[in-house]
């Protein structure tokens, strides 16, 4: 580790914290239905949709209807991306005369796009046209990202209402979050990606001569904009199989570091919404004290594993002070790396620019935990947001009790109701993962997708199921995935990873609403403190990662113990 | 006054007593019954998988495969481990057994005289007490027990309730007003009453009183619930993570046996927590009923740990009963003594405790002994309504102390003509809260006496410790609301409410209930009824009606208005108990995983033994250990389980700060070293 690595980190993240809190006051603003800077350009835009859509914007929605809202409109979104990709060849935008996507796959790819997992099983500039680019992926990662925040603002309105029992219109929702959040900020990045040398054109590919005389073809095509929104979103859906590892999407050591600020931007600046739209900022700043603090652990974990490299490399000579270098583009280094998997796993964003296959086995399995612990630090955008209240929800059941009175979490009691929906959430993550990944590691239709033997095969498979289930999309390379038994069972994981996931806590959200809030007194759990922090970190590493911890031993662990006693796979 | 001066429980039973102790493992072996505990999830899964092992030891025993002395050993302690969970519940039933079975005494023995006609107390027939029917008509006479619960229509009587106060000091009841309620049970000590049933046999007060103890009608109440709620849930995730484990490891080639995989989940599924749910929750009632309080739903002792807010009755709670003479007040030209003087005579056939303290006030501050009058033939006038006077007629000498107004219009003043040393004196007194009394003798008035409502000393303390909790504390009198201001600033409660009527607690306990708050108060009388049941926690006297005691949800059998501070204490008591030991049942799932996985795939990776911080000597050794500390580790906290994690009356952040410490990292700890204490004597002993 180098301290122009750490200085590296320190910067990116505190450009971060600063850009979220007025993002955050901003968004809070907007859902609130307030006047921003942006109003006379956009209002009449918005009212326009919803005299389209017949929406009657001051109409707010009962958590069941808001859910059904959700529900429909992602069914007609799955619908809608099946079509395009299985018709593709027909439809216009197609220079390379791509064929149409086979059904397993386009199954798999509909809902990794509609869950906000972006999970590839495809090579993107050998599979997708540019309208399906375009058209389809494109506007599912603008669509799923403000649905993700949607959601998210249902859940936040719970602790705002008291005694009313409506979290919110979800189409007005779904219009603002597009309009106001992400559509201006994909523009502005767009074009910040733009001056990087990413490219923006609608031609298929180029020739070209290499130095050594050889003829390649490089592909092109609507770079730029994919890249904003992709990272933003917490999409994390690469254009080229390659990913943000690839010199098209992320040429520069600049725009790297604006990769890494753009897709932490939001959640981040979403959880000071929150602060500011329950009415106490400082809950806001203790959630995301409580998701930078294991996000941070995570960054050094992985930082020191690759920087230390690998007694194998130094055993063939390699300069260990180079760290582990394999599967790291040299523009970036160690550092910037470390940041990149650590953040992209703790975001459910997904997007790489390293392959996390060739990580150290230690480095490797802070992101496999990173999205095991439930996408929370901070997540997706949104779904960080409510997998975080579910989690303060259980910190503050657990340990509230110490305090002697009935837990309550922002002035609402967390009762027998709000206990089972929360654990019936919890379950779905150790349910998918460990529960598909337990078949998988014995069927032999799925073992011989496996590229490594021992136990990295056995972190691939994880990898990918815990990818799937915390909506991650990131790859442990390795896997051939595009299988019909991978396409469908990871695309079942994804499903439930986002929606049986979202009902039971929207459900939960419901019933807070409905709820009078306490008012605060010397006897209330603090819920913004110093200790609150630490407990929320405790319960969320012993309540979402515990329970992997066996499956971790048989993956990473054993692999990390082995190669340290000089053993690969 | 002793509740408020000792906050400590009365003595329990001994933790340990010997008799208690042998019924309860009796009782223990018969809660084994899977359909009774089929209710507690966490230790019927224990269950099931102990009969599971059993099996997979006997039948390895028959085919002479597999390792059956380590089988048989994780057998037993699973079998311990549910033991356990029901002797902890059994120990704490077992203490209120004892003293449901006294109750149920005083209930077989007694016989009614049912009266044919109400009026007509001759005619009656001898009936069992089970068979009385509501509206019947007994005569108790004295020596007889009272059959059943009911209102005294006729009739004065003294009655022993030792039966369930333990109060040997009988009481009186009479017909009409605020003590017309008779308990079935109780004892006629003198006189006769007639008494109208009220409760059908089986439903009354002593038939509850009997169930609450005994915990027979114990429902689970709504924190209990949702916690038992987190104990599935998280049962569930690691019945997934152990079962899903079976094909992981199949990767690797490992076969793991279902005995280790069974002990892998009962070690990590919060057996500690779910083996002592309920015993907790039957100490909670139980503390409560040594208290002297019976609650009529566990729901009523949780709803008093969240109490926000406590309405307190001014007089006997937070002053005493009596107003008290402070300070003699004399006009100009009136020696303080000769004012002392006169009052002490006017005072001395008055046996209230005003004219008592008169006396006493007299003889501390001006050495006045009672003089001995019997020769004197003095006249003493007695207190009326009409007049608002009283006083003596002695030597010629006539004086007369009262209400200000009366003793005015006896001198022959108007208010305004009062001299203004007078009307400053009254007006200093009312003022700080007091009641001026007038003096006058002979048409010549003599000055004012302080009456002072006396704050019960400590009481501002106990209101200062209540504040750190975050309650609040609302004080209602009927006084007027410059008395009660004064009287509120010196006993240092948050609110008053000044010239009370029950409508008006009505209406401020919906108004703090609307604002989400939850609100305790205590009443005797039928007035109180509503503001009762309204409340979330509403404590009856049981020196008070009926209606009073059908409507709250707790009845103190002490009659002690101070013991709201008490109740909220113990509900908060049993909710910490709860919270404490579910972080410590969660926090010591680490150290399990650390001693149970490297022994897992010892076999296939023997480097993993890298995770075996604990340095245990061998798997089988470290597997047996971490199933030994889990069970043992419930006997252990049996004692806490029952007497309460101590409470503390400080605010929140305080009680976590403390209890996340001893808890949570206690919780970390503790199995690290138990474990490895644990390996060292299995490895002494070649257990494995």
């Amino acid at each position: 580790m180098t301290v122009t690595g750490w200085l590296q980190i320190v910067l990116v993240l505190s450009v971060v914290i600063l850009l979220a809190y007025p993002l955050g006051l901003y968004m809070a603003r907007v859902f609130k239905g307030e006047h921003t800077f942006l109003s006379p350009l956009l209002r009449p835009v918005e009212t326009g949709f919803y005299r389209l859509a017949g929406v009657r914007p001051d109409q707010e929605q009962g958590w069941l209807a808001y859910t059904l809202a959700m529900l429909t409109f992602s069914l007609f979104g799955f619908l809608s991306l099946y079509l395009i990709l299985r018709v593709q060849a027909y439809l216009p935008y197609n220079p390379q005369g791509f064929d149409n996507v086979p059904p397993d796959l386009a199954f798999n790819t509909a809902i990794s796009f509609l869950t906000n997992t972006n999970w590839q099983a495809y090579g993107g500039e050998t599979t997708m046209s540019h309208f399906t680019q375009m058209a389809g992926l494109a506007v599912h990662n603008f669509l799923s990202a403000a649905t993700g925040i949607a959601l998210a603002l249902a859940v936040t309105r719970a602790f705002m209402h008291s005694g009313l029992a409506t979290l919110g219109n979800f189409w007005v929702d779904l219009t603002r979050t597009t309009l106001y959040v992400l559509l201006p900020l994909s523009i502005l990045l767009a074009i910040a990606f733009l001056a990087t040398g990413v490219p923006q054109t609608l031609a298929g590919s180029v020739d070209v001569t290499t130095l050594e005389g050889a003829k390649q073809t490089i592909a092109l095509g609507p770079i730029a904009s994919q890249e904003a929104i992709k990272q933003l979103g917490t999409n994390g859906g690469g254009f080229m199989n390659a990913n943000s590892a690839h010199p098209l999407e992320n040429p520069t050591a600049i725009s790297n570091y604006l990769q890494i600020i753009a897709m932490l931007l939001v959640s981040s600046a979403l959880v000071m919404t929150f602060g500011e739209m329950v009415g106490r900022r400082r809950q806001g700043y203790a959630l995301l004290a409580a998701m930078f603090t294991l996000l941070i652990a995570g960054v050094a974990l992985t930082y020191w594993a690759e920087a230390n490299g690998t007694p194998v490399l130094a055993a063939a000579g390699v300069d260990p002070a180079g760290g582990n270098m394999e599967g790291k583009e040299v523009r970036f280094g160690t550092a910037m790396s470390a940041l990149f998997a650590a953040v992209t796993t703790g975001l459910s964003c997904g997007a790489v620019n390293a392959m996390h296959a060739s990580l150290t086995p230690l480095g490797g399995l802070v992101p496999l935990l990173l999205i095991q612990l439930g996408e929370v630090l901070p997540g997706g955008v949104g779904s960080g947001l409510y997998g975080m209240v579910v989690f303060a929800i259980l910190a503050v059941f657990v340990a509230g009790l110490m305090v002697g009175r009935t837990p309550e979490f922002l002035g609402k009691k967390i009762e027998a109701r709000e206990m089972k929906l929360a654990m019936l959430a919890v379950l779905i993550l150790p349910f998918a993962i460990l529960g598909f990944s337990a078949v998988a590691a014995v069927l032999p239709a799925a073992l011989s997708s496996l590229a490594n033997a021992g136990p990295h095969g056995l972190s691939e498979i994880l990898y990918a199921y815990s990818s799937a289930a915390g909506n991650n999309g990131s790859a442990f390379a390795g896997l051939s995935a595009n299988t019909p038994w991978f396409n469908t069972t990871l695309g079942i994981a994804m499903a439930l990873g986002r929606f049986a996931y979202v009902v039971p806590v929207m459900a939960i959200a419901g019933s807070l609403a409905a709820k009078t809030r306490v008012p605060v007194s010397a006897g209330t759990f603090p819920t913004d403190t110093p200790l609150f922090v630490g407990l929320l970190v405790g319960v969320i590493l012993i309540l979402g990662g515990l329970q992997f911890f066996p499956a971790l031993a048989l993956g990473p662990i054993v692999e990390q113990v082995l190669m340290v006693a000089g053993k690969t796979f | 006054m002793s509740a408020l001066s000792n906050s400590a429980s009365p003595a329990p039973p001994s933790l340990f007593d010997g008799r208690i102790l042998i019924s309860a493992l009796r009782d223990a072996v018969l809660k084994l019954n899977p359909l009774q505990l089929v209710r507690n999830p966490v230790i019927f899964v224990t269950e099931v998988v102990a009969a599971l092992v059993t099996i997979l030891w006997v039948r390895e025993l028959a085919t002479g495969g597999g390792n059956p002395g380590f089988s048989g050993q994780i057998a037993a302690w699973l079998w311990f481990t549910v033991l356990f969970a029901t002797f902890a519940e059994a120990v704490a039933e077992g203490r209120g057994k004892a003293q449901a079975d006294a109750l149920r005494k005083t209930r077989s023995e007694a016989v009614a005289k049912r009266l044919r006609t109400p009026a007509d107390h001759a005619s009656f027939a001898r009936i069992a007490a089970s068979e009385l029917k509501l509206g019947d008509h007994v005569l108790v006479e004295a020596g007889d027990l009272i059959p059943g619960d009911g209102e005294i229509v006729e009739g004065l009587a003294s009655v022993n309730e030792s039966a369930i106060t333990g109060e040997s000091a009988p009481v009186i009841r009479e017909s009409g007003g605020d003590r017309s309620a008779v308990t079935g049970g109780t004892m006629v000590i003198s006189d006769w009453i007639v008494v109208k049933i009220t409760a059908a046999p089986g439903s009354t007060f002593i038939d509850r009183m009997i169930a609450l103890v005994e915990g027979a009608e114990r429902q689970k109440t709504p924190n209990e619930l949702a916690l038992s709620i987190l104990l599935s849930g998280m049962t569930l995730i690691f019945l997934i993570a152990v079962v899903t484990l079976y094909g992981l490891a199949g990767y690797s080639q490992t076969v793991l046996s279902v005995v280790v995989l069974v002990a892998l989940l009962v070690t990590l599924i919060p057996t500690t927590i779910g083996g002592l749910l309920s015993a907790i929750g039957i100490a909670g009632m139980d503390r409560l009923i040594r208290f002297n309080v019976i609650a009529t739903s566990g729901r009523a002792v949780e709803a008093a740990g969240d109490v926000d807010t406590l309405l307190l009755d001014k007089t006997g709670t937070i002053t005493f009963g009596n107003r008290m003479a402070s300070e003699f007040l004399p006009v100009p030209g009136v020696a303080a003594a000769e004012l002392a003087n006169a009052v002490l005579l006017a005072s001395l056939a008055d046996e209230t405790a005003e004219g008592r303290s008169i006396v006493a006030l007299a003889a501390s501050d001006y050495g006045l002994k009672e003089p001995d009058l019997g020769a004197k033939n003095p006249t003493f006038i007695p207190f009326a309504a009409q007049t608002r006077l009283s006083g003596i007629d002695i030597e010629g000498r006539s004086i007369r102390k009262g209400a200000i107004d009366s003793i005015l219009k006896l001198v022959g003043l108007a208010a305004s003509e009062a001299p203004p040393a007078f009307r400053q004196a009254v007006e200093r007194v009312a003022r700080t809260g007091g009641t001026p009394l007038g003096v006058c003798e002979n048409g010549r008035l003599l000055g004012v006496v302080h009456l002072k409502d006396v704050v019960k000393p400590g009481i501002k303390e106990r209101f200062a410790e209540l504040r750190a909790m975050g309650i609040r504390t609302v004080m209602v009198t009927g006084d007027n609301p410059i008395t009660a201001a004064a009287i509120a600033s010196e006993a240092g409660v948050d609110d008053f409410l000044a010239e009370a009527t029950p409508e008006d607690k009505l209406a401020y306990i919906r108004k703090e209930q609307q604002g989400g708050r939850l609100i305790a108060m205590c009443g005797d009388g039928t007035n109180d009824a509503p503001a009762l049941a309204q409340a979330d926690v509403g404590v009856a006297m049981q020196t008070g009606t009926q209606a009073a005691r059908e409507a709250g949800n707790m009845v103190d059998l002490d009659s002690s208005p101070t013991k709201l501070i008490e109740i909220v204490g113990i509900g908060k008591q049993l909710l910490m108990t709860r919270g404490s030991l579910t972080t410590f049942s969660i926090a010591n799932d680490v150290a399990k995983y650390f001693a149970i996985l490297p022994a897992l795939f010892i076999a296939t990776y023997p480097e993993l033994d890298a995770l075996n911080v604990m340095r245990l000597a061998s798997p089988q050794s470290a597997i047996l250990s971490a199933v030994i500390f889990n069970a043992l580790v419930i006997v252990a906290l049996i004692p806490l389980a029952l007497k309460g994690v101590p409470y503390r009356p400080v605010g929140a952040s305080a009680l976590l700060r403390r209890n996340l410490l001893i808890y949570g990292l206690g919780g970390l700890v503790a199995p690290f070293i138990g474990i490895k204490i644990i390996d060292l004597a299995v490895s002494a002993l070649r257990l494995a």
